[in-house]
């Protein structure tokens, strides 16, 4: 099924496509990048070093690739599909065989110049991937049941690779945005419903995979009180620290719960309680709104998209960025178990924010080459 | 066909993607809420969690108030008690800091050891205790070398100390540790009693007022990180000291008195006051050193003490109860001139006994003492006269006499460790035993003997009401408690008390000691216009056997522990008595022969000090007393220290 054109869209020049960008989404995620600085400055004691500092160099690398790859149209993108999917699909199988250990967990590989986290890539291959698969399909063929085994496989080994490393919460987040993609590409609801109920008919079985520390993290989760200062501390502590802020906060660098260290892994995945508890609920729901906003642009821009592969792709990425931004967020006030998922663009790591970036620069392709020809 | 299906899958597409949207926008929404719940419905609840988990409050130990004398003489103060502690995180090798240590004081290996096991088990910043009450020289050669003692710091303490030791042990008493009871009483409402080294009063004046010298603790708050590490000082408020303890007592007069009752082997003795009842000196000997108990008393000095037959942890002057012999014959003299069964002009013939019936009762001395009147049976203490006028008028007059004395009773003492002594008469013998007053008690009673009790302080309660011309003085001895004064209200006059009759009793006890023939003339004061009247007393401690009173052997070659009691009461001067003063010598043979010297010399240097009057010395000149190795601690305004005011 081969089509002429999608729509008709005059060429641009670099400067055209460059004004194309949606800024505004740019000052969005400056405001987001805005905050996280401020944690992490607040975080290492009123000092850019050593955590601000290198975020802030991270944000510039990641806003320039950003950049470059929001100028890249889309039907590259659209082309490497396959090929990212692959590499990060093999990246993934030498990380099971060559990991490197760090908290517990094989999730690097070393290149020598920079270490990467192969589930970083595959969360957005996997989206790249699906996309593809779909871009070409119309609404009777992804009705039909066999046409969803090649996305069923693509989501689902990645899931069980990352899986194995183990890491629960990226292998469900790939899982979730996955069946996301799956869903908004039009697939039947039935296959979601049943799916949700197999899988909550799973949990007993699964429940038996876990590690014993996933399954501390959830019966603490159930009941926090069980063990205030072991393995219930994280997320006492947490409330305490986010109840504690009340709706003005304690003020910049004054959140005693995180100075004083009674909040563990401030920097990385209770950032956002450094932040309530020093901004309070003003800030919290700015930074919410903020959020909200960044997913409204999103979900726009593959609205307005006018081909298939632009939309999924814009879609799926949004959800991935929308999963990180809730679960991370309901981590932190106790409402889900404790699970290692950053708050993106604000909490500290490199991989997350160049993949973030990253994400977005693929998102922002899709609405400067929102016209252009994608071809199967 | 392409377009249309196009069109429908993008509306599918379109419908769904503005689903999950919307999922996302409920998912913020629901973080939200969750967000003004936790921090607006429960923020002040995590707010009082926050705060607990960061902020530690320490308390800060009161300095305890002072004692002093009535000069403000210390009787017991707090000196610093400088320690070295060792802290982990400031030495990397902390037995060698210890070992250097150990080249400059005295320190074992086994201290070492435990202070090292110590150290480990708490956080690496908190400082361990290696060793207190370091000499000034110890302190000074570890400052010198701290360069070389890493880890090791100095820091002070306080330590009760009491100037006049063993002089005054009894009255001041000592601090120690807080009992597991006292805790569980009283530590719900006084947290500074569970701090570690924390004393309270266990004795004496040290007991009877700890909760006014204990003050009140103060505390800081302090910003804890996660591991207890002390960030900040938040708040902080100064601990209130103790009140100050103002006595009554001359601690010169208490030493002087102290010195003459070490030559016996126990013994007591109280000055007061005639017209107050203010306790000048309330000595008792053997005593101890109650320094050895504020830092924690060696075990086998413990034991001694209790082991010890004279009881030095005993203030005999307060709670010892001595049958008074013939210083109680002024009562029966007065109870007899009360009754009229005796008048001043009466003679009693007595021929060394006296005939109740079949019974025979002796007087003490065997070859008698003739026809004696009032003033004369008083002047040589013979027993016959007072053995007639008691059997004449009856226990029960005697008894009520003794009563507005001051015996039999408590007197309302500050220190509730007074005690009542016995007064018998005939109910009390029939609620005691059950039984009949015989008369034959009587006269034995009326001596001083049988069942008849008294503790030093009663007796000098006594002779004060009889020479002070009847004014129901009580005794006391706590002038001010911080700046309140205590001095009681001046007693009232005792209307029964008939003036002529008080004359009469104090003529019999000036010629006791100063005309010829009275039983303690040889301990008469020779300074003019300081001489002594008094009463001596000799009491038995058990029965004089028909053998021995045959074989006429003499007290002094029994054991000491079969000797009479010498007991001794006396006022000076005799013009217009200002103080009175009892003596009781365990064992000591007899009155006239180691009671009356004492308290000869008691009355002749209270006279010549005259605390009475000099109530505002401490401001002209210091004055001395030993206070070797006392460190007054700084009057830094908060640390709440407080000195005595006179020396320091």
């Amino acid at each position: 099924m081969i089509r002429d054109s999608l729509f008709l869209q005059p060429e641009q020049n670099l400067f055209q496509r460059f004004m194309n960008i949606n800024w505004g989404l740019v000052i969005l995620l400056c405001g987001v990048m805005a905050v996280g600085a401020a944690c992490l400055y607040s975080a290492a004691g009123g000092s850019f070093s050593p955590w601000a500092d290198k975020q802030l160099m991270r944000f510039g690398v990641g806003m320039v690739a950003m950049v470059v790859v929001a100028l890249i149209d889309v039907k590259w993108w659209y082309k490497l599909s396959w090929p990212l999917y692959f590499i990060g699909f093999v990246l993934l199988i030498l990380v099971e065989i060559m990991g490197h250990i760090g908290m517990g967990a094989q999730r690097w590989i070393n290149l020598g110049f920079i270490q990467i986290q192969p589930s970083e890539l595959m969360k957005i291959a996997v989206v790249m991937a699906l996309a593809r698969h779909f871009h070409g399909a119309g609404p009777e063929q992804v009705r039909r049941l066999t046409f969803l085994i090649i996305p069923a496989f693509l989501i689902l080994a990645p899931v069980g690779l990352v899986m194995l490393q183990p890491d629960l919460g990226t292998s469900l987040m790939i899982l979730m945005a996955g069946a996301a993609m799956v869903f908004v590409a039009g697939a039947p609801l039935w296959i979601f419903i049943s799916g949700i109920a197999a899988g909550l008919a799973a949990i007993p079985i699964g429940w038996q995979f876990l590690h014993d520390y996933q399954k501390q993290r959830v019966y603490v989760f159930l009941n926090p009180d069980l063990d205030p200062l072991g393995a219930g501390y994280h997320i006492t502590q947490s409330k305490i620290a986010l109840g504690s802020g009340g709706v003005y906060g304690k003020g910049f660098m004054q959140g005693t719960q995180s100075k004083l260290n009674f909040l563990p892994e401030k920097q990385t995945d209770f950032i956002f309680t450094l932040w309530a508890e020093e901004w309070g609920l003003f800030g919290g729901i700015a930074l919410l709104t903020l959020f909200a906003l960044i997913f409204i642009v999103c979900l726009r821009i593959a609205l307005r998209c006018r081909h298939n592969y632009g939309r999924y792709l814009a879609a799926g990425l949004t959800v991935n960025f929308s999963l990180h931004v809730l679960i991370n967020i309901a981590m932190a006030m106790g409402l889900i178990p404790v699970v290692g998922v950053p708050l993106p663009m604000v909490s500290h790591g490199g991989t997350a924010m160049l993949s973030t970036l990253i994400g977005f620069g693929l998102i922002m392709s899709c609405h400067v080459y929102r016209h252009s020809k994608v071809t199967r | 066909m392409a377009k249309r299906s196009d069109d429908e899958g993008y509306r599918t597409f379109s419908r769904r993607t503005v689903l999950v949207g919307g999922m996302q926008l409920i998912g913020l929404g629901v973080l939200g809420g969750r967000l003004a719940y936790l921090q607006v419905v429960e923020g002040n609840r995590y707010k009082v969690l926050s705060d607990k988990n960061r902020i530690n409050v320490r308390l800060i130990s009161p300095p305890r108030g002072l004692i002093v004398d009535r000069f403000g003489v210390p009787l017991a103060v707090n000196v610093e008690n400088f320690q070295v502690h060792i802290i982990r995180e400031q030495t990397q090798d902390m037995q060698a800091s210890l070992l250097a240590l150990q080249k400059l004081i005295p320190l074992d290996n086994q201290t070492i050891g435990s202070v090292i096991e110590q150290s480990r088990r708490v956080p690496k910043f908190v400082p361990v205790k290696v060793k207190e009450e370091l000499t000034w020289e110890e302190v000074a050669k570890i400052e010198v070398n701290l360069p070389d003692l890493p880890g090791l710091l100095i820091d002070k303490g306080e330590t009760r100390n009491y100037p006049y030791g063993i002089e005054t042990s009894h009255l001041t008493g000592y601090v120690g540790a807080v009992s597991e009871e006292v805790l569980k009483a009283e530590g719900g409402k006084e947290p500074v009693l569970s701090l570690p080294g924390f004393k309270i009063g266990k004795n004496g004046v040290e007991r009877q007022y700890d909760r006014e010298m204990r003050g009140k603790a103060g505390a800081v708050e302090i910003e804890v990180n996660v591991v207890g590490r002390e960030v900040r000082e938040l708040k902080r408020k100064e601990a209130t000291p103790g009140d100050r303890i103002t006595l009554t007592i001359d601690a010169e007069l208490q030493r002087f008195a102290h010195e003459l009752l070490t030559h016996e082997r126990s013994a007591s003795a109280v000055v007061m006051d005639a017209h107050t009842g203010a306790v000048y000196v309330m000595a008792s000997h053997p005593g101890y050193d109650p320094n050895l108990f504020s830092r924690g008393i060696p075990y086998n000095i413990w034991k001694s003490l209790l082991e010890d037959s004279a009881l030095p942890l005993s203030y005999k002057a307060l709670v010892g109860q001595y049958p008074p012999g013939s210083t109680f014959k002024m009562i029966t003299g007065l109870a007899g001139l009360e009754s009229g069964v005796t008048n001043p002009q009466r003679t009693v013939y007595c021929p060394g006994f006296y005939m109740m019936g079949k019974q025979k009762f002796h007087c003490w001395r065997p070859q008698g003492h003739g026809h004696v009147n009032l003033t004369a049976a008083i002047q040589k203490s013979c027993d016959t006269y007072f053995y007639t006028i008691a059997n004449e008028m009856g226990i029960d007059k005697i008894a009520e006499v003794a009563r507005r004395f001051g015996l039999g009773s408590k007197l309302g003492f500050n220190l509730e460790d007074e005690r009542p002594g016995i007064i018998p008469d005939k109910n009390w013998k029939y609620a005691r035993f059950g039984e009949r007053w015989h008369n034959g008690e009587t006269v034995v009673n009326a001596i001083g003997q049988g069942y008849v009790l008294a503790t030093p302080l009663q007796l000098a309660v006594m002779t004060a009401r009889l020479v002070n011309g009847g004014y129901a003085v009580k005794p006391w001895i706590t002038e001010k408690i911080g700046e309140l004064d205590q001095t009681p209200q001046e007693a009232p006059k005792m209307t029964e008390v008939k003036d002529e009759y008080l004359r009469q009793i104090l003529k019999g006890m000036e010629s006791v000691v100063n005309t010829q023939g009275g039983t303690a003339y040889g301990s008469r004061i020779a300074e003019p216009g300081m001489e002594m009247g008094g009463k001596t007393g000799t009491a038995q401690v058990q029965r004089i056997t028909k053998e021995q009173r045959a074989l006429g052997i003499k007290n002094e070659n029994l054991p000491w522990e079969q000797r009479h009691h010498a007991l001794f009461v006396g006022y000076a001067p005799i013009e217009s008595p200002r103080y009175v003063c009892s003596v009781v010598v365990e064992h000591g043979i007899g009155g006239s022969r180691t009671a009356a010297p004492i308290a000869k010399e008691l009355l002749l240097k209270a006279q010549l000090r005259d605390p009475s009057s000099m109530t505002v010395r401490l401001d002209e000149e210091p004055v001395t007393h030993s206070m070797e190795g006392i460190v007054f601690p700084d009057r830094k305004p908060g640390h709440g220290t407080e000195t005595g005011e006179g020396p320091g």
